[in-house]
């Protein structure tokens, strides 16, 4: 199959979208698929070979905070190019409401297009707005994927119709393989994400971990990710930010051992998650997990049964669990046993699968992806005086 | 100019500045017709592929005779089934099918059997697909009613003589025991 798919974000920045993206696109190539990827990108950026550059992306302020677009007369043009050279089966865009690539190429596309929808956004003032011009680009998508539950009602809720839930993927294999390193074993809490980022909920951690360490001295937290390392730990007493050790960010094959290592994953996110594919990093990697309860965390976790949960930015209930959790070995074990087994509808053998079967869908009779070419003056009256 | 044909010229304007938004919500619509078509074709399409595989699997012998008589018949019923029964007759066949596979072990037994592998992936593949794609109809058809039932649709008559579209509805939950991923 001749797969084309869509990405809004600028490739040069790591981001879910763009690792679930490239994740796809390898597991699609691996299984004989003919794929190519149009995404935004410098030109001086190194891209793997199935990556077409639809130009760079200009930062604009949107939604709140800075977005890098693509967007005009420039990007729309290499969007219809990529159409027309690639005569796709199937095209899958992502973020189609998104003011950039995902739209562009639902504006300029027929046939079988799929979309997936990953943030669950609250309804924003721009979006009611651009509900009348978004309507007609939208109606051309034949099939719609949320990469959760809550993503799916947001979506229903906002755009109307319906979606078909499936999760974004994880190698499982990957996690599973890593080595545990002996440095981050041994009375370990985990913590991976931005520092100086509030919603991902490190703030929460820090007020937690007093009552942690004086429950359990010899805990250790350990810190991946990028932000302000002497910001972090000001609330913290002196004698406790030794307990604490920053990693920087890490690798990739670094961030599985150090899920491999740990006794206890903590996600005490605030907010803003849609999926929390971390969450399955840290399941697959064998780590029990201690994660806030978002809803989109707790449907990740099958309401609890593969992981536990707290109550979100409640330091109290965090380091309560933490606590248990961490004095309880039997716990742990029964938590990476049921994660272990959730996790596998997570593997892209299975993803891919179910990704597969929702592009079979809308190409079975259907004609291949062509570029919409706009009806001309004269053929517009003839169709108006029908 | 006099001021008739200044008035005049504005009306031709208006006039075609109408025409060509009427003409592109023709083919708005139009487009969203041919989408439902091609939706509907996918789900006859992965409802028929459910019932044969189904009739396969309960004339094979492979099941105990009253699993198969309970299966054969759903499946039969649902090929057979004219137009306006047929979501009844399909919801009857997901419900025979949840009857037969509502434990793993049948499953099982069914796997365990030469070919039996490949018909139980194949079922589960068809039973797993069947609310996709009726989804997706569903999905075609509620844009359309939506943009049917605007006023300038209706009063220019631009849906010509398409039927007004309807959603497939019927009971299409899995068997549990087939569906080994979560199903939502």
């Amino acid at each position: 199959m001749k797969i084309g798919i869509v990405c809004p974000y600028s490739w040069d920045v790591p981001g879910g979208v763009q690792f679930h993206i490239r994740d796809l696109a390898e597991h699609l190539i691996r299984l004989g698929h003919q794929v190519s990827v149009l995404a935004p990108a410098d030109d001086e950026t190194p891209l793997p070979p199935y990556v077409v550059s639809a130009g760079r992306a200009v930062p604009v302020p949107y939604n709140g905070s800075v977005a890098r677009l693509n967007f005009g007369f420039l990007s729309a043009a290499r969007v219809r190019r990529w159409l027309h050279d690639g005569t796709f089966d199937v095209i899958h865009i992502h973020e189609p409401t998104s003011p950039s690539l995902g739209l562009l190429a639902c504006w300029a596309a027929q046939g079988p297009i799929v979309a997936t929808f990953h943030t669950s956004n609250p309804r924003s003032r721009a979006m009611i707005a651009a509900y009348p011009i978004l309507q007609p680009a939208l109606e051309k998508i034949s099939a719609r994927i949320a990469v959760s539950e809550y993503a799916r009602r947001t979506l229903v809720e906002h755009l109307g119709g319906d979606a078909v839930v499936i999760p974004n993927g994880v190698d499982v294999g990957f996690f599973d393989r890593a080595e545990p390193r002996p440095e981050w074993q041994g009375g370990t809490i985990g913590f991976i994400g931005r520092i100086d980022e509030p919603r991902k909920g490190l703030p929460v951690l820090m007020r937690a971990l007093p009552a942690i360490l004086a429950a359990r001295p010899d805990t250790r937290l350990l810190v991946a990710g990028r932000g302000d390392e002497e910001e972090a730990v000001a609330s913290l007493p002196a004698a406790m930010r030794e307990r604490v050790e920053f990693l920087g960010m890490v690798s990739d094959e670094d961030k599985a051992r150090l899920l491999r290592s740990v006794d206890v994953y903590v996600a005490p996110n605030t907010g803003g998650e849609s999926f929390g594919i971390i969450l399955v990093e840290a399941m697959s990697a064998g780590a029990p997990v201690l994660a806030s309860d978002l809803d989109a965390f707790a449907q990740v976790l099958d309401q609890g049964a593969a992981g536990e949960l707290f109550a979100n930015e409640d330091a109290d209930a965090l380091a309560a669990a933490a606590i248990r959790l961490l004095g309880d070995p039997e716990r742990r074990a029964e938590l990476r046993e049921r994660g272990t087994a959730h996790v596998r509808r997570f593997d892209w053998s299975t993803v891919g699968a179910d990704i597969l079967a929702v592009y079979e869908t809308v190409t079975d009779g259907a004609a291949s992806v062509a570029a919409d070419e706009r009806t001309g003056l004269r053929a517009r009256f003839g169709l108006a005086r029908e | 100019m006099p001021p008739v044909i200044e008035t005049l010229i504005w009306i031709a304007v208006a006039v075609v500045a109408i025409g060509m938004y009427l003409s592109w919500t023709a083919g708005r619509l139009d487009r969203l017709h041919t989408r439902i078509d091609a939706a509907r074709a996918a789900l006859d399409a992965q409802l028929l592929r459910r019932a044969s595989v189904t009739q396969e699997l309960a004339t094979s012998g492979v099941l105990d005779p009253a699993a198969s008589i309970v299966l054969y018949e759903a499946a039969h019923a649902a090929r057979q089934a004219e137009e306006e029964h047929r979501e009844v007759a399909e919801s009857e066949l997901s419900a025979a099918l949840r009857a037969v596979f509502g434990e793993t072990a049948q499953v099982e037994a069914v796997k365990e059997i030469p070919g039996g592998e490949e018909a139980a992936s194949e079922l589960a593949a068809a039973a797993r697909r069947v609310p996709m794609a009726r989804r997706f109809h569903n999905d075609a058809v509620r844009a359309a009613r939506a943009l049917r039932r605007h006023r300038k649709v209706r009063w220019f008559r631009l849906a010509g003589h398409a039927p007004f579209p309807l959603a497939f509805e019927m009971d299409d939950e899995p068997p549990v025991a087939l569906a080994d991923r979560p199903v939502s």
